[in-house]
């Protein structure tokens, strides 16, 4: 059996298959299908301080080989986390990574410092890349000024691992993961989805309430897997890659472009047995190859020199 | 206990141009499938379509000797996943996920049950027909469709002992007409002393005037909605319903607090998109 533990910061992960923000539900829906314990961890719906009530149906609509989300970031308040899901995860022996989101500064401190005063929670993923609601972050993820300001601000009320979830809407991401390494984040975790929009041609309406969505799926791997390897050379930091990954070989893509552990959305939708098989196949791929640690394949591209020229 | 079986199709019955009858080899499922649930259906491993979609448990399916074999769909073409579904072959492999969701509650005599049904929203009064027929509860069904040839099954409820309340849009059998016109004579009709409880699937203007009605005479009405579904587990929050909640009104998601809801708890007016 290889070592499939990974390192996120001062974070150990059982092995590097984390349950996706706004995928996951709070994790304990997933119960039925995998042992909460059994995962890498469990990034939770992103969190305000207050309830929200989110957009209106319909909220996703299918794309080819892909899907558009605007679900606008319904959930139940960092508080109502706090009280009613936390202590189940904790028990569950789940490592959980809270995603948060604040329409200003101020609120993502406060709900980082509501997170900092509960045990059982692992690691803060600080969302400023949604790219369905005007007020929820995007407008820090998408300024370098921003992003270096609420990871900075949020650093100095924290000791928990903080990794900013930064959008690929942007020109340059290796540039917002600098700014989040100078600015104290210990890890970055991309791609959030790529706002993107589908209309109905008979009614000539949009297919979201919303008019515009994020997209996500297998469509966008590659591009995901591009960004993974522009900011794994660009900063020291851990990255936890994400966009796409339903397979192994999908999963060890994001591994050797440079990430560190990986998040799983919609290949859990259409999965939920998905971590079991992501697992076995991992270990089978790294025996196959020889290879002891998950740390001995992060980053290890191979550029024939060739194509270097 | 929740499974995900790579079904067999058993046997693929076309009922008409668009519907079929599907079979599919997932007794693990089939045996402990309450009436009203629903099954996440992938018809094929690529990504076309890529995420599943929700349908409800038709038949439980058993041999000869009432061991079950297996469970069906009630299939309509309309998009890429129920055109594989109804092009589907015996012996094709369909990833079958389920039970989920909550069930009908069927009612005790001396209660009556009334299901009102409209075209492919007759799929899960099969499961609790069975479930009432075996408490002895007095059944009717009121089930519309567009001709007489799409009456499926209607006369299997009447084998079971159900009263049948019929209506086409073009008058070939039954009642010329909505299915809301025999259930509003019938609830008018019936002394408020007789208890009823009602049951109603269908389009969402179908289901709204069934639970209008409903409470115009004192009914409880439980409606099983269709919403689009991401992932049938409680994580994409896609298929959430408005509902009234204390003062005010909630997306709850209807994979999980559905897919069958007090019809008195929807607002209506905001079930949009469904």
């Amino acid at each position: 059996m290889a070592d499939l533990t990974t390192r996120i910061g001062s974070l150990t992960l059982r092995n590097p298959f984390i349950g996706a923000s706004g995928c996951f539900g709070y994790g304990l829906e997933y119960t039925g299908a995998v042992d909460l314990a059994s995962l890498g961890g469990v990034a939770v719906k992103g969190l305000f301080l207050e309830e929200r009530q989110g957009h209106p149906p319909p909220r996703i609509v299918e794309t080819p080989a892909g899907m558009l989300n605007a679900i606008g970031l319904q959930g139940i308040g960092v508080r109502r986390f706090v009280a009613e899901k936390l202590p189940e995860l904790r028990r569950l022996g789940a490592t959980t990574i809270v995603n948060i989101c604040g329409s200003t500064l101020e609120e993502y401190c406060e709900v980082a410092r509501i997170l900092s005063d509960h045990e059982g929670v692992g690691a803060i993923e600080l969302n400023i890349s949604c790219p369905n609601i005007k007020e929820g972050g995007i407008q820090f993820g998408c300024s370098l000024p921003g992003t270096y300001d609420v990871v900075s601000g949020v650093r100095k009320v924290t000791k928990l691992p903080l990794i900013p979830k930064l959008t690929p809407n942007v020109t340059d991401v290796a540039s917002f993961a600098r700014a989040s390494e100078e600015a104290g984040a210990d890890a970055v975790s991309l791609v959030n989805t790529f706002l993107a929009m589908a209309i109905d041609v008979e009614t000539r309406t949009p297919k979201l309430s919303n008019v515009m969505g994020g997209l996500s799926g297998p469509a966008i791997r590659p591009i995901a897997v591009r960004m993974v390897w522009e900011c794994f050379q660009a900063v020291k930091l851990p990255i936890i890659g994400m966009g796409g990954i339903a397979t192994t070989e999908d999963a060890v893509e994001f591994l050797i472009a440079g990430a560190s552990a990986v998040q799983v959305g919609t290949g859990n939708f259409v999965d939920p047995f998905i971590w079991g098989k992501l697992t076995s196949g991992l270990n089978a791929y790294m025996t196959r190859h020889h290879i002891a640690r998950v740390a001995d394949l992060v980053g290890s591209l191979r550029i024939p020199s060739k194509a270097h020229a | 206990m929740l499974v995900d079986v790579a079904a067999y199709v058993m046997a693929n019955t076309h009922l008409s141009r668009d519907y079929n009858v599907i079979a599919l080899s997932a007794p693990e499922i089939a045996r402990v499938a309450q009436p009203g649930q629903f099954v996440m259906i992938r018809t094929q491993p690529g990504l076309d379509p890529l995420l599943r979609r929700p349908f409800s448990i038709f038949e439980r399916l058993r041999d000869a000797s009432g061991a079950f074999t297996g469970l069906s769909l009630l299939n309509k073409r309309v998009g890429v996943g129920t055109s594989q579904l109804f092009s589907a072959r015996e012996g094709d492999r369909i990833g079958v996920l389920g039970p989920l969701g909550r069930p009908f509650v069927p009612v005790d005599a001396p209660s009556e049950a009334w299901m009102v049904a409209g075209g492919v929203g007759l799929a899960p009064f099969v499961t609790l027909a069975e479930a009432l027929a075996a408490r002895g509860t007095p059944m009717r069904l009121f089930y519309g469709a567009r001709t007489a040839a799409d009456l499926y099954y209607a006369d299997w409820f009447a084998g079971l002992g159900a009263t049948l309340h019929l209506t086409t849009e073009d008058g070939s059998r039954g009642d010329l007409g909505r299915v809301t016109l025999p259930l509003l004579r019938a609830l008018e009709t019936t002394p408020a002393t007789r208890a009823i409880a009602l049951y109603a699937c269908g389009p969402t203007p179908m289901m709204r005037a069934v639970a209008t009605a409903a409470g115009a005479h004192d009914r409880s009405v439980a409606v099983s909605l269709e919403p689009v579904m991401g992932c049938g587990m409680g994580g994409c929050y896609s298929c959430v319903v408005p509902v009234h909640r204390g003062s005010g009104r909630q997306f709850v998601r209807a994979c999980l607090e559905g897919p069958v809801f007090d019809g008195r708890a929807i607002v209506w007016d905001a079930l949009t998109g469904h």
